[in-house]
């Protein structure tokens, strides 16, 4: 039913700078804050080099830094990153043919954002090479960022940090609005699950529930809407 | 010490599972019509929850963030590459943060 893919490794790097530029800058302010909590420099490595999230991380440091217990830890990351097992139950849909189970462990680690948004994206099945392009050059990307950023930050002008706090959620925006100005429904789905995050967050009697969970919460309703009011007709293989 | 790559060690694993278990699970095609629907939704749902209103405290002032914000959907529309629409957030919320202290 699915054929090989036709795209290379080489694509898939190709796609993959944009992304681990962007995280560049992104993993350092991660590393800033992470040193800021008092853990060592390569403590900071290790936990982005092993977690390649920004949400989690920064939920997990505060864990961290709190000395807050196993269970606790388990948990806020279950609801932080539960929207990567929607992402990679979306993405197993387009995978090819020659994507085994190994291939499928290796490049399950690294479902971010924006690996999933690029992948996604592209048009036909893809394959397990393009998907470790794609992946290598943003997880270099956000480990070296947060290295420099655990390192240098020190000698950074506070005015500087805290201006590239924006960047990732620009590099969100890039990435919804040029289909949503082409489709309705996109349009009106991301507007829903936007409009929704802000009611919870400001509404006084919702806004104790943690971050990770409005997005879930937003994002199920969202989602939902839109596929009970605009089902897609054809499947995007 | 001891705790914190305890700590660590969980977060990882916690992490991973969610992507791997999903990713390893589902073989064929979903043919529920509602369920690839959903699917077909659920990132930009998510990246719009996750940067509304989220966006709008990231930098040091309301003010830089709203300029950031600006940009960032003024560019996104022009198709600019992401990497283009990061920097250019970052720069105006830097720019508008310095204006802001010469007021």
């Amino acid at each position: 039913m699915q054929q090989r893919s036709k795209y290379s490794f080489t694509e898939g790097l190709r796609d993959g700078v944009p992304i681990g530029l962007g995280y560049l800058s992104v993993a350092f302010t991660i590393g800033l804050m992470a040193v800021r909590q008092g853990l060592s420099v390569a403590v900071a490595v290790v936990i982005s080099a092993t977690n390649l999230t920004s949400a989690g991380q920064v939920a997990g440091l505060a864990v961290i830094a709190a000395m807050g217990s196993m269970s606790e830890m388990a948990l806020t990351q279950l609801v932080i990153n539960l929207r990567y097992a929607l992402m990679s139950i979306s993405l197993s849909q387009k995978l090819d043919s020659a994507f085994s189970t190994p291939k499928r462990m290796l490049a399950a680690f690294g479902m971010t954002d924006e690996i999933f948004a690029v992948a996604a994206s592209k048009e036909g099945c893809i394959g397990a090479r393009y998907m470790y392009g794609l992946i290598l050059i943003p997880f270099l990307g956000w480990t070296l960022g947060t290295l420099a950023g655990a390192v240098a930050g020190d000698f950074m002008p506070a005015s500087v940090k805290a201006a590239m706090g924006i960047a990732i959620y620009g590099m969100f925006i890039a990435i919804v609005l040029p289909p949503a100005t082409k489709s309705k429904s996109i349009a009106i789905c991301a507007a829903m699950a936007a409009a929704a995050s802000c009611l919870m967050h400001y509404l006084p009697v919702l806004s104790g529930i943690s971050d990770g969970f409005v997005v879930i919460l937003c994002a199920v309703a969202a989602a939902g809407i839109a596929a009970v009011f605009w089902p897609l007709r054809e499947v995007p293989a | 010490m001891m705790h914190v790559y305890g700590l660590m060690a969980v977060m990882a694993l916690v992490t991973y599972l969610i992507r791997m278990a999903p990713f390893v699970a589902f073989r064929r095609q979903i043919q529920s019509r509602f369920l690839r629907s959903f699917l077909y939704y659920i990132p930009y749902a998510v990246l719009s929850a996750m940067t509304i209103p989220a966006i709008f405290s990231s930098t040091a002032s309301l003010i830089s963030a709203v300029a950031g914000f600006c940009v960032a959907v003024l560019l996104a529309f022009r198709g600019k590459s992401l990497l283009t629409v990061a920097i250019a957030a970052c720069a105006t919320a830097y720019l508008a943060e310095m204006l802001a202290g010469l007021l």
